[in-house]
């Protein structure tokens, strides 16, 4: 155990804390920014920020080099995250490309994918979006039914997606469908990428509950796909989507979030007062925090040893599989400790004039629940811990 | 940067869960446990033959000179077994503070047999009101002509009735930061043990008595307030180890018993309410466990941080650990609240230590106090 960082390494962070300082645009986007709907001008403002920080060199640094990566380890990486942490960068518009379909891609693409993709996920010049959820395949995603049947060297795709999150602003979607309806479920899905511009698809809208435009109804009816958008093969779709299950609720529980939120709260209770006092000398609220703050640092520690063991080349273990839920769980109390610092004022819709925090927590209240539902319900990964990690017998 | 054990650390901690799984299984455990003193002479000599009881001690006391990590390993493992007996109050606590302020003399007398297994010694801290700031004290340590004078009363000694002797807190003046560390023999004048009835059986407590005990210069430790507050760090890292290996081990045995407890024709294990219940506790322990290591790590390493980390992994794996108990015994049914079934030895330990060197609410308020809020 050694967490001292090389001298390279401090360097290297010393730069990318330059680099982030001159560089964060000092208007039109937040720090943070949640808000989903993404306005042509927000979105564009988004990808010249992504196409900055790549341009830098700071984005996605242990891809290969022939794909717009550093091929630096995944310390580098780390210390990127943790440097736009403190300064409050804006998000990534391209998160979903850079971090659930790029690696699915490195691992499972063929070299002709990976070089006609992998590059403008990271200029932003593509924004992916994930087709895989159906009205009825949530939790049981294996019985998704959109179809694609071959015709010629294409794939001719019918059917429905909804809850897919960026449809409306995508360039790509990568997308699971059935290939084969006669096969185990499991075995007749294909993991394809189909191009949102594409004759037939129909995009529509649908608003969440925090009044935003977030994520979509997506309709098929007879979109061609070329056969050469299959990654992996034909009907062994399941386990390249859950290659990208597996980054996405590393992604989801990911503690940069979880830390720049914790900061936060901390800031709004040192502020907020109650009884004449700051709410951080409340005797209940304290242990509240501090409750948090250890949380926070404790999967702080148990990602830095999830990246030792991939630095390492070895496999996590059952510590792995907690991260989408533990990660999101978190995120979601320490939103909902911050409403309870606010007081009345968390009665407030985000944009009323007397809002707090300029409407971050009410929002962020919510949004972190949608959280805890996508990528996979906190009992699907109960489910997961307790069959795959502990293997209890399935219940089916 | 690298957040994982060393190799050495991985044997370390591959050859005490055999050695624990041979000599210090649940029966024996029991066995241990219900007898008078609460201790195997047998299990500690063994135990001394491999080194254990000096792993944190100086080479030039006949330790192995390893750190708090290394013995976070280890005592991990003992929590796994519910291991009874001194060894975690002695060598991972007695012998840190030996180690830190204690001079040649002090240590050739008492580290030294205390590496070999020769002598244990035991942390007399809180008192009746069992508060940890050197202000809820009523023991004083008055200067004397040979030495200083200590009376008092302490409360909840772990293992006084084997230790070869005492490292007591007491006030040396009227200040906040006015706390001493003695060293007094087990044997000394004017020591009284009383002993306690524990709630956990695999731990003994004693009330001990000083009442004019004379400690020479010697015995003074080295180090003040700054060394008490480290002791305490000390204690709360050994006892979030060992809270971590307990709570791995009541997860174990539930999920164990759910793949082979039939109900309603199938195993308890595919009912969703075991699975979940079982994965809350995995979701909570990982975590914590890298929590435990950290702390152990800064404690060595990162002096700057070391006090608030350990506040922080003894909060959270105590809370953890009771967590885990209840709802594994809860997994177990009605076997489960049985005295024949051993899983009580392990709900009851977590909850001993949850209190022992400051309970999580304790620890929470120290976070908040060190992360300046
Ligand atoms: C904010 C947000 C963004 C999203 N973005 C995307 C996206 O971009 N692309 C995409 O494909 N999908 C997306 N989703 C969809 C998401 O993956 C699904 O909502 C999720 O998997 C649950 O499926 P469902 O909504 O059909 O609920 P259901 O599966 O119908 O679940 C309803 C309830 O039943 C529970 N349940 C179901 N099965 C079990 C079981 N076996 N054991 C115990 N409990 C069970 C669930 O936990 C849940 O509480 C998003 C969802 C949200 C909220
Ligand atoms: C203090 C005490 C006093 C008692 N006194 C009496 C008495 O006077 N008379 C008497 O007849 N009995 C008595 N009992 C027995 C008690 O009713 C049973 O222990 C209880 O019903 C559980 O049954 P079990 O012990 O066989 O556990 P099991 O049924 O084997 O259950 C083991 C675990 O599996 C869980 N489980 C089982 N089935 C399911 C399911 N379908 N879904 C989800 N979880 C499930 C249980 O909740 C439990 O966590 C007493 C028990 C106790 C602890």
């Amino acid at each position: 155990m050694d967490l001292n960082y090389t001298p390279e390494e401090e360097a290297f962070r010393r730069q990318v804390r330059n680099w982030l300082d001159e560089n964060i645009p000092t208007s039109g986007l937040r720090g943070f920014d949640r808000n989903a709907d993404r306005d042509k001008s927000t979105l564009e403002k988004m990808k010249i920020w992504q196409r900055r920080v790549h341009q830098a060199g700071y984005l996605a640094l242990s891809w290969p080099k022939e794909y717009g990566g550093q091929a630096m380890d995944p310390v580098r990486q780390s210390i990127v995250n943790e440097e736009m942490v403190r300064t409050r960068a804006p998000a990534l518009i391209g998160a979903m490309g850079i971090s659930m379909v790029g690696p699915t891609l490195i691992t499972w693409g063929n070299d002709e994918q990976k070089a006609r993709y992998l590059p403008k996920i990271l200029t932003a010049e593509e924004i992916w979006c994930q087709g895989y959820s159906e009205p009825g395949s949530g939790s049981d995603l294996a019985s998704l039914r959109t179809r694609a049947e071959i015709v010629g060297d294409e794939f001719v795709v019918n059917g429905q997606k909804v809850w897919t999150s960026n449809a409306h602003f995508a360039d790509m979607m990568f997308c699971l469908v059935r290939t084969d309806p006669d096969a185990p479920k499991h075995r007749g899905i294909s993991y394809i990428l189909i191009d949102m511009k594409s004759p037939g698809i129909t995009v529509k809208p649908l608003v969440q509950m925090t009044g935003d435009r977030g994520f979509n109804e997506v309709f098929f009816d007879n979109v061609r796909v070329p056969r050469r958008n299959l990654v992996g093969k034909l009907n062994e779709g399941w386990m390249v989507a859950n290659a990208t299950l597996f980054h996405e609720r590393n992604m989801l529980g990911s503690t940069t979030t979880t830390q720049m939120l914790f900061n936060r709260l901390k800031t709004l209770a040192a502020a907020t007062m109650r009884g004449g006092r700051p709410l951080t000398e409340d005797p209940v609220f304290r242990q509240r925090l501090a409750d948090l703050e250890i949380r926070v640092e404790a999967t702080k520690y148990h990602m830095l040893r999830q990246l030792t063991d991939s630095i390492r080349g070895r496999n996590p273990g059952l510590g792995a599989w907690v991260n989408k839920l533990v990660g999101t769980e978190l995120n979601h109390d320490l939103a909902t400790a911050a409403m309870e610092a606010m007081g009345d004022y968390a009665m407030l819709a985000r944009d009323d004039g007397h809002a707090m925090d300029r409407g971050f927590w009410p929002y962020e209240w919510m949004f972190t629940l949608g959280l805890v539902i996508g990528g996979g319900t906190s009992h699907i990964q109960k489910n997961i811990i307790a069959e795959r990690g502990l293997k209890l017998p399935k219940s089916r | 940067m690298d957040f994982g054990l060393s190799e050495e650390q991985e044997q370390l901690r591959e050859s005490a869960r055999h050695f624990l799984a041979g000599e210090c299984p649940a029966r024996k455990m029991r066995e241990i446990a219900l007898d008078a003193a609460g201790l195997s002479p047998e299990l500690e000599r063994k135990m001394a033959q491999l080194g254990w009881p000096g792993l944190i001690v100086p080479e030039r006391f006949g330790g192995a000179g390893l750190g708090m990590l290394d013995m976070a390993v280890l005592l991990e493992e003992c929590g796994y077994a519910a291991m009874p007996g001194p060894f975690l109050f002695s060598s991972a606590i007695a012998a840190y503070a030996l180690a830190a302020g204690g001079g040649d003399e002090i240590n050739t007398r008492w580290l030294r047999p205390l590496a070999s297994g020769d002598a244990t010694g035991a942390v007399a801290i809180v008192e009746a009101n069992d508060g940890l700031a050197p202000s809820d004290f009523a023991a004083t340590a008055r200067t004397a002509p040979a030495g200083a004078v200590i009376n008092g009363m302490k409360m909840f000694v772990p293992y006084a009735q084997s230790a070869s002797f005492f490292i007591v807190a007491a006030r040396t003046g009227a200040g906040a930061r006015d706390v001493g560390l003695f060293v007094v023999p087990a044997n000394a004048a004017g020591v009284k043990i009383r002993p306690l009835k524990a709630l956990d059986l695999t731990r003994r407590l004693a009330l001990v008595e000083f009442d004019g005990v004379l400690a020479p210069p010697e015995a003074q430790l080295r180090g003040g307030a700054d060394l008490y507050e480290r002791v305490l760090s000390a204690g709360a890292i050994a006892i979030a180890a060992d809270s971590i290996g307990g709570a791995q081990r009541v997860l174990d045995m539930a999920v164990e018993y759910a793949k082979v407890r039939e109900q309603f024709g199938k195993p308890i294990g595919s009912f969703q309410a075991i699975k979940h219940a079982a994965a809350e506790i995995v979701a909570d322990l990982e975590p914590a466990r890298a929590l435990v290591w950290y702390a152990a790590y800064a404690f060595d390493a990162l002096p700057r941080d070391a006090a608030r980390a350990a506040a922080m992994a003894k909060a959270r794996a105590c809370d953890v650990y009771s967590r885990a108990a209840g709802k594994a015994v809860l997994m177990h049914g009605g076997i489960g609240f049985t005295w024949e079934h051993d899983i009580h030895f392990w709900f009851k330990r977590a909850r001993l230590n949850e209190s022992l060197f400051g309970a999580p609410p304790y620890h929470r308020e120290r976070v908040a106090a060190l992360g300046g809020y």
